[in-house]
């Protein structure tokens, strides 16, 4: 085996090990900041030793032993230097011989127990609430992906220092606030799952849709928060929400390959050729959504939100689509997670399901909402259905002012032909 | 990336031995395994050859064939879809696969085709020719008729 193809088969290995490796070591030093170093040590040893010896039968054994190695040289490092500053007798010795011993039990243990417990816990610490949400994702595609920075940084689209930053910060944060490595309380599981999916969701809607430029995917996050999703559905089965979330990226990235035309311009959802949708994901889709709906319950916003994205993917066509179905889950939406973009999403529902006019009475609702001022896509709803009432004239000026609203190349140019479109139809009753 | 993982089929396999216990539980715990690092998309086993069927095309002429069929060798016994980062991964995967029978097999890995594949630096200019490339691999399939 060459270096270059045991480096890849290396690479392979960690994105399969390290997450269980770092949440490992974390409940032990209680740091998860030093759990990723004692982690990225192991890997290091693995990169010098494996290109000769081979890659081992069982690598995550491995790299889980030389890393407990080196927390064990860690506690015996910081434990010396406390005992240099105090009498160094036999006793003391001894005492620390047996802390040792205890230390490598408690490790031993540590590692037998489920590391599903462990797992949980660096999410709910990776994503506590004290880190702002960009932190979180930076740590969390660090930490439970193994994602190096300088992909991070690639994926984001910012400098690699900025990131390396931000992760430095982020563990330092949790370090000095007293983070604790565990799963929260009952009291506050809700808030504190609410904030993980927030971050599985950033990292997704990062690559699903660009928010600056000309690209419009980065699919290697798509697939990433995927993965995550999928994991936290298994780490978390009782869930209703987790399920939600993992059915709502399923469906959505089943559309990805007919959200783009072939030169690079944005495909509507009504628009697309259903057939270039990905089934499979479809059904995992539908299958997460049941998921979460045999948990029993309300519905919370995520699981809404999939059972609206639903009614999309089980419809053949654009023509069969329940809109009054999606009209009434935009109702329960708008009461649980209410919103200005939800309001609007539900004007375009209503619209759909019971005649344009009354979707503008809601959207015209929205006239002095300050969180819509800049936002492209009330102007262009308008828009649209002011031409399906036959007033061209207005839905030509909110066309171009939602083009002018917009930062993304290709949808400006979609709201400007439509400008210029509804210059010259007629509407025929 | 997504990769199909194909078990090839065993004159056991053919002649509808089930595996054994043993083996069973074990798939079962890898199977599981993949579930819960999110990279299983799909599996199913398949039945033996004998309840299976081939149809031949020769210009327009189509022929059913019922199995079974002959070369072993030829044959799949079980498929699995994969979401992973790399070919390395998937071969990574399959290493930890219990051997799906008692004695000898093989399992296959195939990279599904994918617009994703080219990654972020998929541009329009990629992708169209990705679409020309599809197109002219689905003429070329029409011309072996």
């Amino acid at each position: 085996m060459t270096a270059s193809s045991t480096h890849g088969a290396i690479d392979a290995v960690w994105r399969i090990e390290s997450a269980k490796i770092i949440a490992g070591l974390a409940r032990i030093v209680r740091d998860v900041g030093l759990a990723e170093e004692l982690a990225q040590d192991a890997l290091v040893a693995a990169l010098e030793r494996w290109p000769e010896s081979g890659i081992p039968d069982n690598p995550g054994a491995w790299l889980m032993a030389a890393a407990k190695n080196r927390a064990l040289d860690y506690y015996r490092r910081t434990k010396l230097l406390e005992r240099k500053h105090e009498e160094l007798g036999r006793e003391i010795e001894a005492e620390h011989e047996m802390a040792a011993a205890d230390f490598a039990a408690a490790v031993d243990s540590a590692l037998d127990d489920d590391i599903g417990d462990d797992l949980l816990r660096l999410v709910f610490t990776a994503c506590h609430p004290v880190l702002s949400t960009e932190a979180r994702a930076a740590l969390t595609l660090r930490l439970l992906c193994g994602l190096t920075t300088d992909e991070i940084a690639r994926a984001f689209l910012v400098p690699e220092p900025t990131i390396a930053q931000r992760i430095v910060r982020a563990k330092r944060t949790l370090a000095e606030t007293r983070v604790p490595f565990e799963v929260p309380r009952k009291d506050e599981l809700a808030a504190r799952l609410a904030s993980v999916l927030e971050v599985v969701y950033l990292v997704f809607n990062e690559g699903y849709s660009a928010t600056a430029g000309e690209d419009w995917m980065r699919p290697a996050l798509c697939e990433e928060a995927l993965r995550l999703g999928r994991i936290l559905a298994e780490l978390a089965p009782e869930e209703p929400e987790v399920h939600g979330i993992v059915a709502l990226m399923e469906i959505q990235a089943s559309r990805a390959a007919a959200r783009i035309g072939p030169s690079g311009e944005p495909i509507l959802l009504l628009d697309q050729d259903r057939s270039r949708w990905d089934h499979l994901l479809v059904r995992r889709g539908l299958a997460a959504l049941a998921r979460a709906e045999q948990l029993g319950g309300r519905l919370g916003p995520y699981a809404l939100q999939a059972a609206i994205a639903a009614c999309h993917a089980r419809s053949r066509t654009a023509e069969e689509t329940d809109w009054a179905r999606i009209a009434a889950l935009y109702d329960a939406l708008a009461q649980i997670a209410p919103s200005p973009v939800v309001e609007l999403n539900r004007a375009v529902a209503v619209a759909m399901a019971f005649g344009p006019a009354e979707g503008l009475a809601l959207v015209d609702a929205l006239a002095s909402e300050q969180a819509l001022k800049h936002y492209h896509l009330l102007p262009a709803v308008r828009g649209d259905l002011l031409v399906k009432l036959g007033r061209l004239d207005e839905a030509r000026a909110e066309f171009e002012r939602a083009a002018s609203l917009t930062h993304n190349a290709r949808e400006k140019k979609l709201l400007l032909d439509r400008a210029a479109a509804s210059h010259k139809i007629r509407v025929v009753k | 990336m997504r990769f199909m993982v194909m078990v090839r089929a065993t004159k056991d396999s053919e002649a509808g031995v089930l595996p054994d216990e043993k083996i069973l539980t074990e798939m079962g715990k890898f199977n599981e395994e993949l579930v819960k690092a999110g990279v299983m998309l799909a599996g199913e086993g398949l039945q033996a050859s004998s309840k299976g069927a081939r149809v031949r095309f020769s210009g327009s002429k189509r022929t059913v064939i019922d199995g079974p069929f002959a070369e072993t060798k030829e044959l799949i016994a079980g498929f699995w879809l994969w979401q992973v980062k790399s070919k390395e991964e998937a071969i990574e995967w399959v290493k930890r696969c219990p051997n799906p029978f008692s004695g000898e097999s093989e399992i296959e890995i195939r990279q599904v085709f994918e617009a994703e594949d080219f990654g972020a630096g998929f541009t329009p200019e990629l992708r169209q020719q990705e679409e020309r490339l599809r197109a002219r691999v689905a003429a070329k399939k029409k011309k072996k008729k």
